[in-house]
């Protein structure tokens, strides 16, 4: 299996040799496999009028090709790189077999140009071209994607860069875009119709007999109950590394796409999750993280060993390598079935230990919505022998992490070091934070639920507003607030890791009303089925949208009935997680809410117009996983 | 299920009393309390300027004495932050936004209706307020897109929306059983298979299963036409037509069945059948997938065939005429094709077993089976 990375690494050196410019344009220049950053003068498209084109080409990654969809003729697209404040003027042309779109993914624009067909224009159809123009409004990390069918699986997304206005309040000497996907050699249509008729069959994790006499993974009491209840504890993700493979900027594992620092520089990472199906653990051993943003908004920075970035998420992190050596980047897959990886060193052609991928994680009751279970520790028992990992496990030259399998613990909040003293105390390895007891709560006066009569996992009187039919198979009988607890899989890894609740937004919140009203939506769902929705209702199935006023300040408690993460993504505004941060409550485009969880945010409804409100999970979405949201002024709801 | 349900009920009740145990030892441990903030109390008054300067000073050292990577790199990224010119917003300086313009931030930790002990200047905002009740406004019955496109051009756009999310019909053909048996006597073949086409609540489903003996022909042939629709997370009610080629002359019923996941992941099934002569016929399934590794699965597989009246035509007795009790082990050398081998016992039962014995057979077989399981 050597063979291939070794020619790979061979005809990159040749292609040095020859200066760069040989270099093939496989993918963008901001994301060559030796890249020196994109500090240096920007090899990407930026300025007013930015002319981009879709059309199909081969893509190579770890020296086998995918049929992809180029932008500009690479995969994933140019960084596009903007300034707070310019106008932009985006020409798409579509040269496709089929109609397309972009969709422009945290960017407040008008919605006629949000790039959702259907909701906010027709769509592009092939062999024409459409003009995007809007203003600038805003600074930080984002990305943009298709939005049409599985086109976004294809590859049709890419960064795009904000430089604000003013000064950028987070200090660093070189930057570089880490933008992660999920690449296969099958097609969205065939991943999408597998995923129909075999959910669950892409996971070669499961929990099997040949672990059960190993003494691995759940033992047979456990097992019973799940079996009891049709539930699959190993159900982690619905795309695996079976089918995936997991890349950085276009460049698979074996690739290793580098990123140059000069020792001591503090070099931010704009990491951003483009993958369709994937939620990445992602981690530098050896080197702590500074989390400075969130979904491209500035947060207080805080300092952690790892993170959890939900599809269509973004964050940046500055490090600052002070040692002449190579540091490997590493975003595992949430169920480990495999990682995409890339490398962080002073000269290009250095490398440094893979670390093995982890055991992949097992769903627990609290993801079955049952609050409190969460506090009876499972004793992990290992994985199960037979489980199969995707070709990057073959990378592996460490071992796994030293300290995984004991508690995790917070990240650190950074300034203040005294004021954090007692924090940081407090909570690492503490697993009740005031999160969970503020979850409780609402649970509580949410359900009602402390009779036992409504722990059944499908009694529709903890869910009223949820359709009654086959596509709801559980409704969590006492869902918590779990934004303070670490990502599935991240409960045992024995370092720092992020929470929701870490986040706090460097400057106040524009708007500090209190939400004149609140509205649930529940994130229901059947695995059996694949059946994804909201509330019990499809997309397809004629769903009313969700009505705001212009200018209405309204919270919105994301209830999530399923056993599944679902990273809830809104177009056209920003949200306020409501994390117990009051005025600095961190803004985000998009939030995971854990499986049993309930993530809960203020939103100021201040664009009118329709706007897509979805699961960021491909399939979920193309399952039906989806709203409109209407805004609009008073008296003009036509 | 139950004692799961006691216990989850048992743990969560636990739970609602523990929050009093994590405050007396965590001293401050408030529900949406955040500890991570400095208390509203220490109001710092470090100007920004000197921060600055302190954090350049320290820089310099800590690079020299410190090279290694991952240690006493606390803050260091952020302390050379750059101080927008203007703004009162002290916050771009993370740690010190205690200040002045923050007495709303200083409740930040604060969830609605949380009063803080003592000190009233602490007046929750922003996120920490309770919402309102006031109603929803109505559903707006237009699309915004109409305003900038033609509603002609969003039309169509907005009918392949709906169904780009969500209602894309499918299409599978399975096949569970394509086998040779070899057994005792002339060797024979067995198929059970379906094909199906629909959305995920309606589908139309044809099944077809069989067996035969080679150089004899086709014992039995069976094909039903059925329309099914999901009554339930895990269960179809199926509703259709069966008719038999063999054993002749063929024959027609109306069928009426329920196939789906049963608790403790057990595949089931079972239908009645009304034949156009008045006979009713009932059968019955259960499958179970033990995983023995990632791709080695073991299907224990029950059938049990009843009829309500003697059929002597058909040879089949009154009450449970037949059952198959089988067993295969299959390897999925990918989810869609696995070859398997497996044992299978056919015996028929009562006066089933009488009908066979006059005609000369025996009323049991074991057969060793061989055979691919697969779906496109």
């Amino acid at each position: 299996m050597n063979q291939p990375i070794d020619r790979r690494q061979l005809l990159r050196g040749a292609a040095l040799a020859a200066g760069g410019a040989a270099l093939t344009n496989w993918t963008p220049a901001w994301a060559r496999s030796v890249s020196s950053g994109i500090a240096a003068p920007l090899p990407s498209v930026s300025g007013e009028d930015i002319a981009l084109e879709l059309a199909w080409r081969t893509a190579t990654i770890d020296g086998r090709p995918f049929r992809a969809i180029g932008i500009n003729g690479t995969t994933p697209g140019p960084l596009i790189r903007l300034r707070e404040g310019q106008e932009v003027r985006l020409q798409v042309r579509n040269a496709l077999d089929r109609s397309s779109s972009i969709h422009w993914h945290g960017l407040l624009v008008p919605p006629q140009y949000d790039g959702v067909p259907g909701v906010s224009f027709p769509g592009i159809d092939a062999g024409t071209t459409f003009l995007y123009q809007f203003p600038i409004r805003q600074a930080g990390t984002y990305w943009y994607h298709s939005h049409t069918g599985g086109q976004e699986q294809s590859g049709l997304h890419g960064p795009i860069v904000i430089d604000p206005v003013g000064a950028d309040p987070v200090g660093y000497d070189r930057e570089h875009v880490v933008f992660l996907s999920d690449n296969s050699q099958l097609s969205p249509e065939a991943i999408f119709r597998r995923m129909k008729l075999n959910p669950g069959g892409m996971n070669f994790q499961k929990e099997t007999l040949a672990g059960l006499l190993a003494g691995r993974d759940q033992p047979e009491s456990e097992r019973l109950k799940w079996g009891g209840m049709r539930m699959d504890a190993a159900d982690i993700s619905d795309g695996t590394g079976s089918i995936y493979t997991y890349t950085i900027n276009g460049y698979g594992p074996a690739d290793n796409w580098t990123a140059l620092f000069k020792p001591g520089e503090r070099v931010r990472l704009r990491i951003i999750n483009g993958s369709s199906m994937t939620i990445f653990n992602v981690r530098i051993p050896g080197l702590p993280l500074v989390m400075v943003q969130a979904d491209g908004q500035n947060i207080r920075p805080v300092e952690t060993d790892e993170f959890q970035v939900g599809v269509a998420e973004t964050f940046d992190a500055v490090v600052r390598p002070r040692e002449n050596c190579a540091y490997t980047l590493v975003a595992e897959a949430v169920d480990r079935s495999g990682m995409a990886r890339a490398t962080l060193a002073p000269r290009a052609g250095m490398v440094a230990a893979v670390p093995l991928l982890r055991p992949r994680p097992l769903a627990t009751i609290a993801d079955m919505g049952m609050a409190g279970m969460a506090m009876k520790a499972m004793t992990p028992r290992g994985t199960d022998p037979t489980a199969e990992q995707n070709r990057s496990r073959l990378l592996a030259s460490g071992p796994v992490d030293a300290g995984f399998g004991a508690p995790s613990k917070r990240a650190t909040p950074l300034g203040d070091m005294q004021g954090m003293a007692m924090a940081s105390q407090g909570t690492s390895g503490m697993k009740m934070s005031g999160g969970d007891m503020a979850g409780m709560d609402m649970a509580g006066s949410k359900s009602g639920a402390m009779d036992m009569a409504s722990m059944s996992m499908r009694d529709f009187k903890n869910a009223p507003q949820v359709a009654k039919n086959a596509g709801v198979s559980t409704i969590a009988p006492m869902p918590q607030d779990r934004t303070g607890d670490f990502g599935q899989g991240l409960e045992n890894v024995g370092h720092r890791v992020l929470v929701y609740r870490d986040l706090v937004a460097l400057d106040r919140n524009p708007d500090v009303r209190a939400p004149s009203r609140s509205i649930d939506v529940h994130l229901t769902g059947n695995m059996e089925r694949f059946m994804w929705s909201f509330d019990g209702v499809k997309m397809s199935d004629h769903a009313a949208p969700i009505p705001f006023r212009n200018g209405e300040r309204v919270r919105v408690n994301l209830v999530n009935d399923t056993m599944m993460a679902h990273p809830i993504h809104l177009h056209g505004h920003f949200y306020e997680l409501v994390t117990g941060h009051g005025d600095h409550a961190p803004r985000k485009h998009t939030v995971v809410v854990a499986p049993g969880g309930i993530v809960t945010f203020d939103l100021t409804a201040d664009a009118p117009g329709d706007w897509a409100f979805h699961c960021h999970l491909l399939y979920h979405m193309m399952a039906g996983m989806m709203r409109v949201v209407t805004v609009r002024k008073e008296g003009d709801e036509a | 299920m139950k004692p799961v349900l006691l216990l989850a009920a048992a743990s969560a009740m636990a739970v609602t009393a523990n929050p009093a145990a994590a405050q007396s030892m965590q001293g401050m441990q408030v529900p949406g309390m955040d500890m991570s903030k400095p208390m509203p109390a220490k109001k710092r008054a470090a100007p920004a300027t000197s921060r600055r300067k302190t954090a350049v000073a320290q820089k310099r050292p800590a690079t020299k004495a410190e090279p290694k990577p991952g240690h006493d790199s606390h803050g260091d990224p952020m302390k050379d932050m750059t101080m927008p010119a203007e703004g009162g917003e002290t916050s771009s300086l993370p740690d010190m936004n205690m200040t002045a313009d923050h007495d709303g931030a200083a409740a930040s930790g604060m969830m609605p209706g949380m009063a803080m002990p003592a000190s009233g200047q602490l007046t929750p905002s922003g996120t920490d307020l309770p919402p309102g009740d006031a109603p929803p406004p109505p559903v707006p019955t237009d699309h915004y897109a109409d305003r900038t496109y033609t509603p002609a051009a969003m039309q169509p756009a907005r009918a392949m929306f709906r169904h780009e999310n969500g209602g894309e019909p499918f299409s599978q053909v399975m096949i569970n059983l394509a086998e040779l048996q070899v057994h005792d006597g002339r060797d024979g073949y067995r198929w059970e298979g379906e094909g199906w086409f629909g959305s995920d609540i309606d589908r139309l489903v044809v099944k077809s299963e069989g067996e035969g003996t080679f150089g004899k022909g086709v014992d039995s042939a069976e094909v039903q036409g059925l329309y099914s629709r999901a009554i339930g997370p895990y269960f179809d009610l199926q509703a259709g037509v069966r008719h038999d080629f063999q054993p002749s002359p063929t024959q027609t019923f109306a069928t009426l069945g329920i196939e789906g996941l049963a608790p403790y992941q057990f595949d089931v099934s079972g239908a009645v059948f009304l034949s156009t002569k008045g006979d009713l016929l009932a059968r019955t399934e259960g499958t179970y997938d033990e995983r023995i590794t990632q791709r080695l699965i073991l299907q224990p597989r029950v059938e049990l065939n009843f009829a309500a009246q003697d059929v002597p035509r058909d040879r089949i007795g009154a009450g449970l005429s037949n059952a198959e009790l089988g067993v295969r082990l299959r390897y999925e050398i990918s989810r869609q094709f696995a070859p398997y081998i497996g044992v299978s016992y056919t015996a028929k039962v009562g006066r089933s077993a009488t009908f066979a014995r006059q005609d000369g057979e025996a009323p049991h077989s074991t057969s060793l089976v061989l055979g691919i399981r697969a779906w496109f």
